[in-house]
């Protein structure tokens, strides 16, 4: 396998006719849940291994964590249980699978002893070397990922990529931080400086100073994913120094969060609704809505769409107006001014009107990203290998 | 855990062994050595049961979903032989040591360093020589980067006291920190986004798999290194001495005995098997080395040694034992609907018991060589 250019095409001339085959599927997903058809559900075959009903379409999940981790692999299993609604799908479930022929053999065994014809690999880890070398193997069975590494020419047929700008939820998120904000100080737990983590630390910043031009997110790498200790310290450090929202990029928020509300400090999510965990602080979230997602993809399966045969397009991108991402509902603490601010940057953005990253634009060491009139559209290639942070944002990408 | 000698032939009671040793006298003690550990997995088994019980799930076809999706088939046993592969060589980490009467729990780390000296060698050679040689080469970089590691903990022992257990273990983590520094640093490769990883090797020189099979070499070198781990240390001068000083290290210095040394060269030979484990898993599965090379088959290693009481044989089947009881993680959730933690609870008793029978060698009726007459029981 040879190496991957820095990054992944971003083909997005079907992105109308997803979105209108997502709110029509949206619909049909409601209607179907409003009904109680929950269709099959899951461990309905206690003696044997899981197959299908006849003519059901298996698909497998694949989780790198536990699936109520309050983040990544909850907002995937909750998205796979909307999916288990459509009439004619079949789900199964496997979590806490490690980036390591561990998901090799999990999902040889979902298509071979469950009969699986779709699998949803959905750590962003499993990619290379995982996914590439099973779809080589089985070119008839396919393969979705989140992410959108996929390449035209190079990654097999028989894989897709979908993926969310989630940077505008996070845009949002960062105007009610500042709105919020007493000290205009926000604090940014977060796992590695990698680009989509790049990216949600500066459009969250970016949205903070269309409200405050002085605020700042001080950035605190934990140097993983999954460092709940390194996590709470973080969160503790951040809320010494005086910042009184903080959010986050982890797998997991629920330290995060939890530990903000604790020193009563504000806080907002990331990856899935964490409001429970912080009645009084939780200002709003980020969140994937991987639901309507796989609600859609689910009735292509249903309908025997493939990717091989190109009826599901191998890249499937999208923001708050493709409902890839959505924003959990406003908190206690966020004023009247903050919600109208918010709504009325979501408006924008679901009407394709805002763009985050346009000129002038510095880094934070005041080196020139982007000149005055100049603007890189979510779709943009520079924002996929993102490498710096923007002025405002306290802190480094070294490691 | 810190108990010095670890009995290598069970069954040696207390009390005087009567005279005119009958043949079933003679079978008594492998016999023992058989049954306890078995007895000890059914009684696994039956708690497990309880627990799937509890959880909902019918015990017994829980326990026919074990048996198929890690030992009911040939693609069954592939999928517990790939998991159990690196248990192997991990374990004598720890079961290597032990017999010196040390206990190393580094193993982790001297995966970890195992992997990066073979991938630094790896990379370094590229396709300059064919790759066999290259494969060579990693393979003894990574076992000479995993033993000096384990070694390190073994010199701070000797020379200043150091606690081999403790040190082994923050081994552990500033090897992974070296890692990680290394591969989000100097050794990334920035045009591979998935994660911080490192270049990939050369697919020349990858491990395949054993042919008509999914399995990678890795388990042909598990097996050879147990083999040889066991003939160095129950048939040879080295291991006689090895063991003598963990039976008695005064009586070892008395006997002059190069303890020091000893000492040394047995971490060394853990730590290089599961350094080679590190190699086997960059060259065969993971192909870059990053985060993932962390996912615990050290850790692993540590139960598998405990288990076999730290005989390189017996390392094999528990290493086995374990790959099965992995593999059947996947069929617990997708067809019983039972949580992904039940795998670990699954093993959690599995160990506790074969650990807890440990303590009754020699202490169960029928077995002791006193016993009247086997209807005792």
């Amino acid at each position: 396998m040879p190496n991957r250019p820095p990054f992944p095409f971003s083909v997005g001339l079907s992105r109308r006719q997803a979105l209108r085959g997502l709110l029509a599927t949206a619909a049909f997903g409601a209607a179907t849940k409003l009904s109680g058809c929950t269709a099959t559900d899951t461990g309905d075959s206690p003696a044997g291994e899981a197959t299908g009903a006849a003519g059901d379409v298996v698909v497998g999940f694949i989780y790198v964590g536990p699936k109520d981790d309050f983040g990544y692999n909850q907002a995937h299993a909750q998205g796979a249980q909307a999916m288990a609604s459509v009439p004619g799908i079949k789900i199964i479930e496997e979590a806490s699978v490690p980036e390591t022929s561990a998901v090799l053999e999990t999902m040889r065994s979902m298509i071979e002893i469950d009969g699986a014809t779709v699998l949803f690999p959905t750590s962003f880890g499993y990619f290379d070397p995982y996914i590439l070398e099973l779809a080589t193997e089985f070119p008839e069975v396919q393969f979705f990922h989140a992410g959108g590494l996929y390449q035209e020419g190079v990654t097999p047929t028989n894989v897709g990529s979908y993926f969310g700008y989630i940077d505008e939820a996070q845009y949002v998120a960062g105007i009610v931080a500042a709105h919020t904000s007493k000290t205009g100080q926000l604090g940014f737990v977060a796992a590695k400086p990698i680009p989509q983590v790049l990216r949600n630390i500066n459009s969250f910043t970016l949205g903070a100073k269309t409200i405050n031009p002085d605020a700042t997110t001080q950035v605190i790498f934990t140097g993983d994913w999954a460092e709940p200790v390194k996590e709470a310290e973080a969160t503790n450090s951040l809320a010494d120094q005086g910042i009184d929202v903080v959010t986050c990029h982890v797998d997991s928020p629920k330290v995060v969060i939890e530990t903000a509300e604790k020193r009563g400090i504000f806080s907002s999510g990331y990856h899935a609704d964490q409001s429970s965990l912080a009645p009084k602080g939780y200002l709003t979230g980020a969140e994937w809505d991987w639901e309507s997602i796989y609600t859609f993809l689910g009735q292509q399966f249903v309908e025997g769409k493939t990717l091989m045969a190109g009826d599901i397009e191998h890249v499937l991108r999208g923001g708050l107006a493709d409902n890839f991402c959505k924003l959990s509902p406003y908190g206690p603490a966020v004023s009247e001014a903050a919600q109208a601010d918010a709504e009325a940057a979501r408006a924008k953005f679901l009407d394709k009107s805002l763009v985050i990253y346009n000129g002038e634009l510095k880094d934070n060491n005041g080196n020139e990203i982007l000149p005055a009139g100049k603007e890189y559209d979510q779709q943009n290639i520079a924002l996929e290998k993102m490498d710096w942070l923007i002025d405002g944002v306290k802190g480094s990408t070294g490691s | 855990m810190s108990s010095s000698p670890l009995p290598n032939s069970p069954g040696s009671p207390g009390s005087p062994t009567p005279s005119g040793l009958s043949r079933a006298e003679a079978w008594r003690a492998p016999l023992e050595s058989v049954l306890l550990p078995i007895g000890a997995l059914l009684t696994a088994l039956f708690i497990f049961g309880i627990f799937c019980a509890i959880a909902g799930a019918n015990p017994f076809a829980v326990y026919a979903s074990i048996y198929k999706a890690a030992f009911g088939g040939w693609s069954a046993w592939q999928n517990t032989l790939i998991r159990a592969a690196p248990l192997m060589l991990t374990a004598l980490c720890t079961a290597l040591p032990a017999r010196l009467g040390l206990v190393i729990i580094g193993n982790e780390g001297a995966l970890v360093m195992g992997g990066l000296g073979a991938m630094l060698v790896g990379l370094g050679l590229g396709t300059t020589l064919p790759p066999f040689a290259v494969q060579l080469a990693m393979g003894a970089a990574g076992m000479a980067a995993g033993g000096l590691w384990i070694m390190l903990a073994g010199a701070l022992r000797h020379y200043r006291g150091v606690n081999e257990t403790i040190s082994s273990l923050l081994l552990n983590y500033i090897a992974i920190a070296f890692l990680n520094h290394l591969v989000e640093g100097p050794l990334r490769d920035s045009s591979f986004i998935t994660k911080p990883s490192s270049a990939e090797l050369n697919p020349a020189n990858w491990l395949g798999t054993i042919p008509g099979t999914r399995i990678h070499f890795g388990l042909f070198y598990g097996l050879v290194v147990c083999v040889i781990a066991y003939i160095l240390i129950q048939r040879t001068t080295f291991g006689f001495a090895a063991r003598t000083t963990g039976g008695n290290i005064r009586a070892a210095k008395l006997a002059g005995l190069p303890v020091g040394k000893l000492t040394l060269a047995v971490c060394f030979l853990g730590g290089s098997a599961a350094g080679l484990a590190g190699m086997v898993e960059i060259a065969a599965v993971q192909k870059r080395i990053n985060e993932s090379l962390v996912s615990n088959y050290g850790y692993a290693g540590i139960l598998v040694a405990f288990v076999s009481r730290h005989n390189p044989l017996a390392t094999v089947l528990v290493a086995i034992l374990l790959g099965g009881i992995l593999a059947s993680g996947g069929i617990l959730q997708r067809s019983h609907n039972l949580p992904d933690a039940t795998v670990l609870v699954f093993q959690g008793i599995v160990f506790l018991c074969v650990l807890y029978s440990d303590s009754l060698y020699g202490k169960l009726p029928w077995f002791r060589a006193d016993a009247v007459s086997k209807a005792t029981l």
